[in-house]
C-alpha cells in the first residue's frame, strides 16, 4: 500500500516537471513563429515518376527547408478520380494528356500553368535470364511467349499505349489471349522480374529502374501517340505561388538532369 | 457475359471454402488437442493473412507460387502445373485470406465445448473419430457454420491478393471485385454499380441468414463461446 502511494507521488512529481517544462518554453514560442512557416505541397503524380521525384524531393527540400513535399503516387486514372472527388492536392502530373484534359474540362486545373513536363518511351521487356528470342514487338506471337503483361488499357496509360502499338503492328488480335492486364505499370514490371510472364510492355523509365529485366525492343516511332506527362497546378490549390515555384524547379536546370538520369526526355 | 465474373467468383469462393473447411477444422482441432513449444507463434502465423494488407499477402504468394518460386517450381517440374494467372490461383488467394476466419471461429467453438462430454463418450467405448464426428462437431456446429459463412463472404470479396496472383484476365480470372475495380476506374459506373449490388446482396443475405439461423438455433445449452 505504502509502495503504491509513493509511485503515485513520483508520478505526480513527473507530471509537474513535464508541465513546468512546457511553461518554461513558452517565451520561445513567438520566436519560432517568426521563422518562415512550413508549407506542405501535395503532388499527385503518376507512379512511373516515383524514383525521379524522390531524388528531386531530397534536393529541393535541402534548398527549401520550409517546403514539405508530399507525393501521392498512383495510376493517373485513380489520381484523376481522387481530384474529381475533392482530394487535396496542389500539383497534378499525369502520365497522359487524357486525364489532364478531363480535369481541365471540369475547370479543376489552373490551365495557365499547364505544361508538358517530360516525355517517355514504350519498351518491350523480358526477364534478365530469358531465353526467348524477342527483338521486336511482332515476336510476341511466338509460341514460346505464353503470357504477356500490359497495363489494363482503359485505366493504365502505359497499357493504352501498348494496345495502340500492338494494334498498329497488327498483332493485337493474335496475342489477346496471352494478356494479363495489370492494374498499374509497376505490377507489369514485378510480373516480368519474377519471371511469371515471358514479356511485358512498360515505359523505358520503368525498365531503367530494374536490374532484373532487359529491354528487348523500343516501340518504333509513330506506332503510338507521343507519351507526354503534362503537369499543372490545381485550381483548388491554396498555395499557387509555392506550387508554381516547384513546377518551375521541376523543368528547370536542376530537375532536368534527374529526369534524364531516369530515362525521361524533357518536354517541349 | 456480364454474369461471367459473378459465376467465377462464386465458383472460386466455393472451391476456397472446401480447403478452408478442411484446414480450418483440422488445425483448430489439433491446436485444441495438443500443446507444443512454438504453438503461440504458429497461432500468430495463422492470423497473419487477416491483418496483412492483401496486396502483401498476394506478393508473398506470387514469390512462392510464381514460376521461379519454390512451390511454383516444384509444381511445374513434378506435375507440369502452372497455377499462376489461372482461376486456381484465385482459389489459393481466397483460401489463404479466408482461413483465419474459419480457424478462429472453429477454435472458439471447440474451446467452448465441455470436454467431460467427450470423455463420457470415450468411457462408453467410442473411438476418437466417432467422438469427433458425433460429439465434438455437433456441439461446435454453430462456430463451424459461422466460420464457413464468413469465409465464403471473405473469399468472394477478395481483391488484393487475387489480382496479384490470378492477374486480371477478363473471362478467365476476372472476379467480381476485379471487375468492380476496373469498371469504376474506367468510369463505367453502371457496370461497377451492378457488380457492387450483386456482391452486396450476396454477402448481405448470407450474413443475414446466418444471424437468423443462429437465433432460431439458440438452445438452452447454447455454448457461450460460439459467435453470436
Amino acid at each position: 500500500m505504502k509502495k503504491r502511494s509513493s509511485f503515485v507521488l513520483i508520478g505526480m512529481f513527473a507530471a509537474c516537471l513535464i508541465l513546468a517544462g512546457c511553461g518554461g518554453n513558452q517565451p520561445a514560442a513567438p520566436k519560432a513563429a517568426e521563422a518562415p512557416k512550413t508549407v506542405e505541397l501535395t503532388i499527385s503524380a503518376a507512379v512511373s515518376l516515383k524514383d525521379a521525384l524522390a531524388e528531386i524531393q531530397t534536393n529541393y527540400q535541402k534548398k527549401n527547408p520550409q517546403v514539405k513535399l508530399l507525393y501521392n503516387l498512383g495510376a493517373s486514372g485513380s489520381l484523376q478520380k481522387q481530384i474529381e472527388q475533392g482530394a487535396p492536392a496542389d500539383i497534378f502530373i499525369s502520365a497522359a494528356p487524357k486525364q489532364m484534359d478531363e480535369l481541365s474540362a471540369k475547370n479543376l486545373i489552373n490551365t495557365a500553368t499547364r505544361k508538358n513536363l517530360v516525355e517517355n518511351k514504350l519498351v518491350l521487356i523480358v526477364p534478365l535470364n530469358s531465353s526467348a528470342k524477342l527483338s521486336k514487338f511482332e515476336d510476341l506471337t511466338n509460341p514460346a511467349v505464353q503470357k504477356i503483361s500490359i497495363g489494363e488499357p482503359t485505366v493504365v496509360p502505359a497499357g493504352q499505349y501498348a494496345q495502340e502499338v500492338l494494334r498498329k503492328l497488327g498483332v493485337w488480335d493474335k496475342i489477346n489471349d496471352k494478356l494479363v492486364l495489370a492494374k498499374d505499370v509497376r505490377t507489369v514490371l514485378t510480373y516480368v522480374e519474377t519471371g511469371n510472364v515471358e514479356a511485358g510492355i512498360v515505359y523505358k523509365t520503368d525498365a531503367a529502374s530494374s536490374s532484373k529485366v532487359k529491354i528487348a525492343a523500343i516501340a518504333p516511332e509513330g506506332t503510338h501517340a507521343p507519351i507526354i506527362y503534362p503537369a499543372a497546378l490545381l485550381a483548388s490549390s491554396k498555395q499557387q505561388e509555392v506550387a508554381k515555384d516547384f513546377l518551375a524547379y521541376l523543368s528547370g536546370p536542376e530537375g532536368k538532369p534527374i529526369f534524364e538520369k531516369y530515362g525521361f526526355v524533357m518536354g517541349k | 457475359m456480364i454474369w461471367q465474373p459473378v459465376l467465377l467468383s462464386i465458383k472460386v469462393a466455393l472451391a476456397s471454402l472446401i480447403f478452408v473447411f478442411l484446414f480450418g477444422v483440422s488445425f483448430a482441432y489439433a491446436m485444441r488437442k495438443w500443446d507444443f513449444p512454438g504453438k503461440a507463434a504458429i497461432e500468430a502465423l495463422f492470423a497473419l493473412p487477416l491483418v496483412l494488407p492483401p496486396v502483401v499477402t498476394g506478393f508473398l504468394l506470387l514469390i512462392l507460387i510464381g514460376k521461379q518460386g519454390p512451390i511454383g517450381c516444384f509444381l511445374s517440374e513434378t506435375f507440369d502445373l502452372r497455377i499462376i494467372f489461372t482461376p486456381y490461383a484465385a482459389v489459393l488467394a481466397g483460401t489463404v485470406v479466408a482461413f483465419p476466419l474459419m480457424y478462429q471461429s472453429t477454435k472458439a467453438a471447440f474451446l467452448a465445448i465441455d470436454s467431460d462430454l467427450e470423455d463420457a463418450a470415450r468411457t462408453l467405448g467410442a473411438g476418437e473419430w466417432r467422438v469427433f464426428w458425433t460429439v465434438t462437431v455437433p456441439l461446435a456446429w454453430h462456430g463451424v457454420v459461422s466460420g464457413l459463412v464468413l469465409s465464403f463472404a471473405r473469399a468472394l470479396g477478395e481483391f488484393g491478393a487475387t489480382i496479384m496472383v490470378a492477374g486480371n484476365i477478363p473471362g478467365k480470372t476476372q472476379t467480381i471485385p476485379l471487375a468492380i475495380y476496373f469498371a469504376a476506374e474506367s468510369n463505367d459506373l453502371s457496370q461497377a454499380g451492378f457488380y457492387v449490388l450483386v456482391i452486396s446482396l450476396l454477402t448481405f443475405s448470407m450474413i443475414w441468414g446466418l444471424n437468423l439461423w443462429s437465433r432460431i438455433k439458440k438452445e438452452p445449452n447454447y455454448q457461450k463461446g460460439a459467435l453470436r
